[in-house]
């Protein structure tokens, strides 16, 4: 009698939490099955160990709620006596050993074929900075910054009139994508520059840390070509949320195409990073400019890699970063300030931009930050005031600084 | 007994109003220090919570810059840890652990005083950085390097509170250890000792063991940082993922710290109003220990993402994989001690029941994240933040309130507000639902965590999961109301309180009089919690 009862009620409870259970998923979101054979292989694997913690979960609560229902002094119910069983004890310790063979089995086997980098077709080395990534193809010489897009950036600010929900693709955005032809291994080289971030783009399947003075490798293989969007993933200060990653797949004969552009953009223009190492610098990048070119170029180089901190308007934020409206450093000489801005402050936020920009983009910012936000020095940087700081090393560099 | 205790309490000196407290060296005092200090922070921590919720109420920036919501995150988990739920434990520990095995006080009074007076300082030197020009800590609560490296001068103030909060820990873990296994009543034979008094010696041999694991890993922070040390600056020969590993090695156990003292509780807790022994006693006492013992070998899970070797990776997701093992042998036992008992559902069964419910939730969880290829997914989002507080609120914390209402009776001498107790329970248990069920789907869908905004398809779950934070905050008032009430007066409290009680703790009257014990009581069969099966 019992028996029979404890079995009718344990039912229903069963059925009851599968219910729930199944309700929960309906309302809820799932990960993305993904784009790569490796990503929907992932997706399979989390559906297979959801399902079984579910089951497990079902199975639990029910007994206990069975219990709950049945076994309560307000029936009348006198408590049993017993307080242990060899038997049920073992069966469930192996039991439970058994469905983690079995969760084990399909784990490891993709984890194997994730850590298989080679044959890789093509090689991207990708480095983190605070708060944009950059991109270097390493077969084909070509090198770009990819930052927050100007409208997300716009409006998240505090006290933005720009409402996020009429930005297409918030804070998911970036002004230069990733561009990567399908149907190709590409191997992806993932290091940072100053503190530790992680790259991410959850249709990939995977993410990977990107820590300074190491490099970490990951492959991917896009078969579908579509825009694929991430985020950074790991914590790396203030503007952690606003460092999106967007790929851009295209097929392969887009891809040599969007190749060939860049090539013939970027050697003409000086946002190459590559170009930027010392001797093999081509001769025209230090020439004069106008200062009406310093400034427009000045705006743009200050927008991407400045004004996360120093804010658009040069206001800074206190403490941690200074304002530079009427900065005594900025407003001062020359020299203390290139060499700010080429070997950075070191125990600060404030990094050594000598690798990340060629003394172009740097002498453009430099005149622009002394021309801006109410900053009236008028006299210009010139590359060449910049470059040989630039080619000297850190040591030289300060010793030069503190000699003048 | 209360002729006993009355006739030793007139040799006692009995300082009144602040010295009290100051110098206090009563066990039973000094756990009520620890225990109103930890609701303070619950309080502060809570704040901080609250803050970030509000933020992340909807898409955009409205409240606070990014620069403060960083501070907001990591302090927010510094003091839940180190402020709310470790005290908590201590005090409770401290409360019951001497009358649970039969002393009259913990082994080492005066050092007990000072580990509980350490901490009210650590706390105010790790909030008063909030006010200092360079800020709070912002690379939350692991503080990485080399981002926490970017810090100011204030970064001093926060390792400094850390080593003292560890120095308070280790010495309660001390006094813990020494307490148990020297001043058992005669008869408390180790395998007769109540599952709390268990739960805590093992939580207390981890404590010993990795403390100054963090207090060497925190102040290579402070030499990398002040006096231009390397251990952790690859361009000085260093390895910032060195520091995640000895990070870790303290982290993995930490955790344990903060639930194996829950599990000991709940244990308590079942039996007692499911009005049947503990199904399973010995076989409890031993998958805590190899809870213990596995949390110093899994600790590389928190790290999948950072690019180990295969072989590393394989290994930590196994050891992982494991541990559901002996957690999985808990619930199961919990499930048996109801089976076929006689249950009533007083407000500390309801917060039980609760726990076990959710806790296994985490766990299950837990075991999606060993899932090495799946955790490349998971890792960093808001399925993580799911996970770890579906085990440390609706675990850790739903076991402290647990205990708070199985043994304030016997603490104040008055029945607390049943109908208030019940009215808090309901309230809490849907509300952290609410708040915390949705942030599964959150990082599934994508959202990394520790950012202050967030694209707009994540707009709905963050909009329930604020209203459900806001609502789960207030309803702690409730608790302060209840608490207070107690203490304040109420229906007299028998010495037994809960008519399914066994132990020690229950033969005294209720108020327990500031001495209990001076003679030890005789255990045996009779009268402990378990029978003990070896002898």
């Amino acid at each position: 009698m019992k028996r029979t009862n404890e079995l009718i009620v344990g039912l229903a409870m069963v059925a009851v939490l599968t219910v729930i259970v199944w309700g929960l998923f309906a309302v809820g979101d799932n990960m993305a099955p993904g784009a790569t054979p490796f990503s929907r292989d992932v997706y399979q694997l989390h559906m297979i160990v959801l399902g079984i913690v579910s089951i497990i979960g079902i199975l639990v609560f029910a007994a206990m709620f069975t219990s709950i229902y049945l076994h309560r002094k307000s029936r009348g119910v006198e408590p049993a006596r017993f307080n242990h069983s060899t038997r049920a004890e073992i069966i469930w310790t192996i039991i439970p050993i058994l469905i983690l063979v079995v969760m084990a089995v399909p784990a490891t086997r993709v984890l194997i074929d994730m850590e298989d980098t080679s044959g890789a077709e093509l090689d991207i080395k990708v480095t983190g900075y605070q708060w944009l990534w950059q991109y270097e193809y390493l077969d084909h010489d070509i090198s770009f910054y990819s930052a927050l897009d100007r409208d997300s950036n716009y409006a998240r600010q505090i006290g933005s009139t720009l409402d996020p929900r009429e930005v297409e693709n918030y804070l998911l955005e970036v002004d230069k994508r990733l561009v990567v032809p399908t149907n190709t291994k590409i191997r992806l080289l993932l290091t940072a520059d100053d503190v530790i971030h992680s790259w991410w783009v959850p249709e990939l399947g995977w993410k990977r840390d990107a820590i300074p003075g190491m490099v970490n490798e990951a492959w991917t293989l896009i078969e579908e070509p579509g825009i694929y969007r991430g985020q950074c993933a790991e914590l790396c200060g203030k503007d952690h949320g606003f460092m999106p990653v967007v790929v851009e797949a295209v097929t392969p004969a887009e891809f040599d195409a969007w190749v060939a552009e860049q090539r013939g953009e970027t050697s003409g223009s000086a946002t190459a990073a590559a170009s930027a190492e010392g001797p093999s610098m081509p001769e025209p990048a230090l020439a004069a400019l106008s200062r009406e070119a310093l400034m427009d170029r000045g705006e743009e180089v200050y927008e991407v890699h400045c004004a996360a901190c120093h804010r658009e308007d040069g206001s800074g934020m206190q403490p941690a970063f200074p304002a530079l409206a009427g900065n005594e450093l900025v407003n001062g000489d020359p020299a203390t300030h290139i060499d700010v801005v080429v070997n950075g402050r070191p125990g600060t936020a404030m990094a050594a931009f000598r690798d990340r920009l060629d003394a172009r983009d740097i002498a453009a910012a430099l005149t622009y930050t002394r021309n801006a936000f109410g900053n009236e020095t008028g006299d210009l940087i010139q590359p060449d005031q910049v470059q040989p700081l630039m080619d000297s090393n850190l040591d030289e560099g300060l010793a030069a600084s503190s000699a003048q | 007994m209360t002729d006993t205790t009355a006739h030793i309490d007139d040799h006692h000196e009995q300082p009144r109003g602040i010295a009290r407290w100051l110098f206090s060296t009563n066990h039973k005092e000094i756990g009520t220090l620890y225990l109103w200090f930890s609701l303070m922070m619950f309080f502060v921590g809570g704040a901080m919570a609250l803050m970030i919720r509000a933020e992340l109420f909807q898409p955009g920036l409205q409240l606070i810059d990014p620069a403060f919501y960083n501070q907001m995150t990591t302090m927010h988990a510094l003091i839940m840890i180190f402020g709310a739920v470790m005290p908590a434990f201590v005090g409770l520990a401290n409360w019951m652990i001497p009358m649970m095995v039969g002393a009259p006080d913990m082994a080492l009074p005066r050092m007990n005083n000072w580990s509980f007076w350490i901490l009210p300082f650590a706390f105010l030197m790790l909030l008063s950085t909030l006010f200092m020009p360079s800020g709070a800590p912002a690379s939350g609560w692991t503080l990485y390097p080399p981002l926490s490296l970017q810090g100011g001068n204030s970064f001093a103030f926060v390792i400094f509170a850390i080593h003292l909060m560890g120095i308070s820990s280790i010495m309660g873990a001390i006094n813990i250890i020494a307490t148990i296994l020297n001043m058992r009543a005669p008869g408390m034979t180790l395998l007769r000792m109540p599952m709390f008094v268990w739960a805590w010696l093992i939580t207390a041999f981890l404590l010993i063991a990795v403390m100054p694991v963090l207090a060497g890993a925190v102040t290579m922070l402070l030499t990398d940082r002040f006096f231009d040390t390397s251990f952790f600056n690859a361009a000085g020969g260093g390895d910032p993922v060195m520091y995640q590993h000895i990070f870790w090695f303290f982290g993995h156990p930490e955790v344990y710290i903060m639930i194996l003292p829950a599990f000991g509780i709940i244990s308590e807790i079942i039996p007692t109003f499911s009005r049947k022994r503990l199904f399973g006693y010995t076989s409890m006492v031993y998958a805590t220990a190899s809870i213990a013992f596995l949390s110093f070998i899994v600790w590389a899970h928190h790290m999948f993402t950072t690019g180990m070797p295969l072989g590393a990776s394989l290994f930590f997701m196994y050891a992982t994989m494991v541990i559901a093992v002996p957690t999985g042998i808990k619930v199961f036992n919990w499930v048996s001690t109801m089976w076929r008992g006689s249950m009533t559902f007083e407000t500390p069964m309801l917060f039980a029941i609760s726990f076990v419910v959710l806790f296994t939730i985490g766990g299950l969880s837990g075991v999606m994240l060993a899932i090495v290829p799946a955790d490349f997914q998971y890792h960093d989002t808001y399925f993580v933040v799911a996970h770890f507080h579906y085990v440390l609120v609706t675990g850790a914390v739903f076991a402290i309130m647990a205990a708070t209402y199985y043994w304030l009776p016997k603490w104040t001498g008055y029945m607390y507000d049943e109908r208030l107790g019940k009215i808090h329970f309901w309230a809490s248990t849907i509300s952290v639902n609410v708040l915390f069920f949705p942030q599964h789907y959150l990082g599934l869908a994508g959202m990394p965590r520790r950012i202050p905004d967030y694209s707009v398809q994540f707009a709905e779950f963050n909009l329930i999961s604020s209203i459900g934070g806001f609502a789960f905050g207030f309803a702690q008032l409730i608790f302060v109301w209840v608490v207070v009430k107690c203490v304040r007066g109420g229906e007299k409290a028998s010495a037994r309180v809960w008519d399914g009680a066994r132990g020690l703790e229950w033969t005294v009257p209720s108020p327990a009089p500031l001495h209990t014990f001076d003679t030890p009581p005789i255990v045996d069969d009779k009268v402990a919690v378990h029978k003990d099966q070896l002898v």
